[in-house]
């Protein structure tokens, strides 16, 4: 990839604007349609696009396979314990009402952008994953060989 | 959910969710922290919690009752409910306490037969699947139990396949059963998709009410068919269980005791939960189903899986073929449609669940010693091993069911059941093809006690880690068989509450 100029400097001018675009879809979710699972998967595909143009090992070293196995179970575990939380609020499990009991709607807001998190956390750990695993099984037969 | 109406909620009233909650929560915990030796530690207390969760939910509901939890405060039939009542509280605390005991067991079986590295993914997948079968069987959502059947379902085939160590073959078993599983599993949610056409609710037992008030149609009755085939493919029921013989025997020793004990007696309950809770037992249609589809190839199963079993020249794969002979006996319990028949199957699916798992642990005994569990290889164990095979021949007497052992009780009961309906054939069936377990087990008994040992074999009895758990197994097959009564309390009022289905309990 060394020789393409334009795309490796478009890459890296779009990088930076995909991920804030994830995060606008991660945030807006509550007002239009988005959330976790769709601001996952674009967020994952900004360091996919990364590793496409400059390489597994370039994305693999800005992120690590290790981390990628630790997003996914930590993103599930922000969503549990947001419902742990509830809990221990003395509501039901998950009921957002307990984040603020004088105005449930407004508790609500707040845990489903809590488990949302969760969700981006996970879904870009997994993304990233099954990128991770395709790109690195290695071709049984070499090219030239075929 | 209006600020006045809330009364803070103490911990005793989230029993029915924390029984799902706290090994869910120990899975990823188990990635994140990354660590062998806390793996297991994190493990065996949520495991260990979740069966003193158990035994207070069986507690509250043994002699009747429901305890109902709402997700996230929404009420049903809008919102998941979770619903326990004395059918699932049982089946609910065999499958943690299973789930505990094996755990111990599979510290130097997996040392064994899984590679290192593997460890602490085994320790996950492990407590997704305890997970997802606890799940199944809490749950009062239909779409909840197509999800957490599936949680069970995919860690199920990671765990087939980390036998991959000691035999290739289980990436292609586990393969199997993952095509396998996933056609049972799309089958129980085209039947889930049909029922919320028909009747416009996923909450059991607000489509129960509705199906006895409005009776059903044929997108219900399409929805039954879906969902029997698709659950009769998980439980292994006689044509569909081609998966299982391969998956049990080529898993690793502590997956195949804890999923023979637990995996097909929690789609059982599915299926049981289905048919005499949600769909009415006197709807005419299922009647026909059962009646003549069920009992016949139940009866097939006893009797030609046993047969396979007879002819095996591995322990393991004997032991998968008898497990799909047992199955057939809970089937005719459940085919019998009597309150007797059905606790008879209650109490089978408690007791071979136990007597499985001891069976299998012995396995992996055999296999950490010698290698293998073909015959030839266990040869002459007897001596060698004393208290391994000794367990064994015990664990073996219950498989067949003789007095003073656990499956007595519950072949006993299934015989009665037959001979109370008038169906003396059935009764004699049973006593027939107990008959070939005899014959299957007597085959174990003497390769082990009058055969030459094999040369070239480590000549030790097991570790103490794998021996404990075994005997817990073995003696609760034997105490269960001399103290019927909490078996059989609990069965009958489960059998009870699941023929009056979710009338008997005001509904909502």
């Amino acid at each position: 990839m060394r020789h393409h100029l334009i795309l490796r400097v478009v890459t890296k001018a779009l990088i930076g604007p995909i991920i804030l675009f994830a995060l606008y879809v991660q945030f807006h979710g509550d007002f239009s349609p988005g959330g976790g699972f769709q601001a996952g998967v674009i967020m994952a595909v900004a360091f996919i696009l990364y590793g496409v143009i400059f390489g597994l090992n370039a994305a693999q070293s800005v992120f690590p396979t290790w981390l990628v196995h630790k997003l996914m179970a930590l993103g599930v575990l922000i969503y549990a314990y947001t419902g742990v939380a509830t809990l221990f609020l003395g509501y039901d499990f998950l009921d957002y009402g307990a984040f603020d009991p004088h105005h449930p709607a407004h508790g609500q807001h707040w845990g489903i952008l809590a488990v949302e998190f969760g969700v981006l956390v996970t879904v870009t750990g997994v993304m990233m994953a099954i990128y991770y695993a395709f790109a690195e099984r290695r071709p049984r037969i070499s090219d030239k060989d075929w | 959910m209006s600020e006045q109406a809330h009364v803070a909620r103490t911990l005793a009233d989230h029993l029915p969710i924390l029984v799902v909650l706290v090994p869910f929560l120990a899975a990823p915990m188990i990635v994140l922290l990354g660590s062998r030796i806390l793996a297991w530690i994190i493990a065996f207390s949520a495991s260990l919690t979740t069966v003193f969760i158990a035994i207070l939910l069986l507690l509250q509901v043994h002699e009747g009752g429901v305890i109902s939890y709402h997700i996230g405060g929404w009420a049903p039939p809008m919102g998941i409910e979770y619903r326990i009542d004395a059918a699932n509280a049982i089946v609910l605390l065999l499958i943690a306490a299973i789930g505990t005991i094996v755990l111990p067991y599979a510290v130097r079986s997996i040392r064994h037969e899984i590679d290192q590295k593997h460890h602490t993914l085994f320790y996950t997948a492990y407590m997704l699947c305890f997970t997802g079968l606890l799940g199944m069987v809490a749950t009062g959502d239909a779409f909840n139990v197509f999800v957490f059947l599936e949680i069970s379902s995919l860690s199920t085939y990671v765990l087939v396949a980390m036998g991959a160590k000691a035999d290739k073959r289980a990436l292609s078993a586990a393969y199997n059963y993952l095509i396998m599983g996933t056609i049972g599993a799309t089958f129980f949610v085209i039947g889930i998709g049909f029922l919320y056409a028909g009747t416009g609710t996923l909450n059991m037992a607000d489509i129960a009410s509705y199906i006895s008030a409005n009776g059903a149609d044929r997108t219900i009755k399409t929805a039954f068919a879906f969902i029997m085939v698709g659950m009769g493919l998980k439980v292994a029921i006689f044509p569909l269980h081609q998966w299982l013989p391969n998956a049990y025997t080529y898993a690793p020793s502590a997956v195949t005791s804890f999923l023979a004990a637990t995996a097909t007696k929690a789609a059982i309950y599915v299926l049981l939960r289905f048919m005499f809770s949600v769909f009415q037992p006197d709807f005419l249609f299922e009647m026909n189903a059962i009646k003549g589809i069920m009992l016949p190839l139940a009866l097939v199963a006893m009797f030609v899986a046993s047969l396979i079993a007879v002819f095996q020249t591995d322990f393991k794969r004997m032991l998968a073929y008898s497990s799909i002979a047992q199955i057939g006996y809970i089937l005719v319990g459940i085919a019998l449609l009597s309150t007797t028949g059905l606790s008879g199957a209650i109490v089978h699916l408690f007791n071979h669940g136990i007597t499985k798992a001891a069976l299998f642990m012995a396995v992996g005994i055999l296999v950490l010693r010698s290698g293998s569990s073909f015959y030839a290889r266990i040869a002459g164990m007897g001596k060698i091993m004393p208290f391994t095979s000794f367990a064994i021949v015990l664990a073996g007497l219950s498989l067949i069911g003789v007095p003073g052992t656990a499956g007595f009780i519950s072949k006993w009961i299934l015989v009665q059941a037959a001979i109370e309906q008038g169906w003396w054939p059935i009764a004699l069936a049973i006593v027939a093809s107990s008959l070939l377990a005899v014959i299957y087990v007597w085959k174990v008994v003497e390769v082990l006690y009058m055969k030459q040992p094999a040369e070239g074999l480590t000549r030790k009895e097991a570790p103490l880690s794998m021996l404990v758990p075994m005997w817990i197994m073995t003696l609760a097959t034997i105490w269960f068989g001399f103290d019927t009564d909490l078996a059989l309390t609990a069965a009958r009022s489960a059998a009870d509450g699941l023929l009056n289905g979710f009338t008997m309990a005001g509904g909502h």
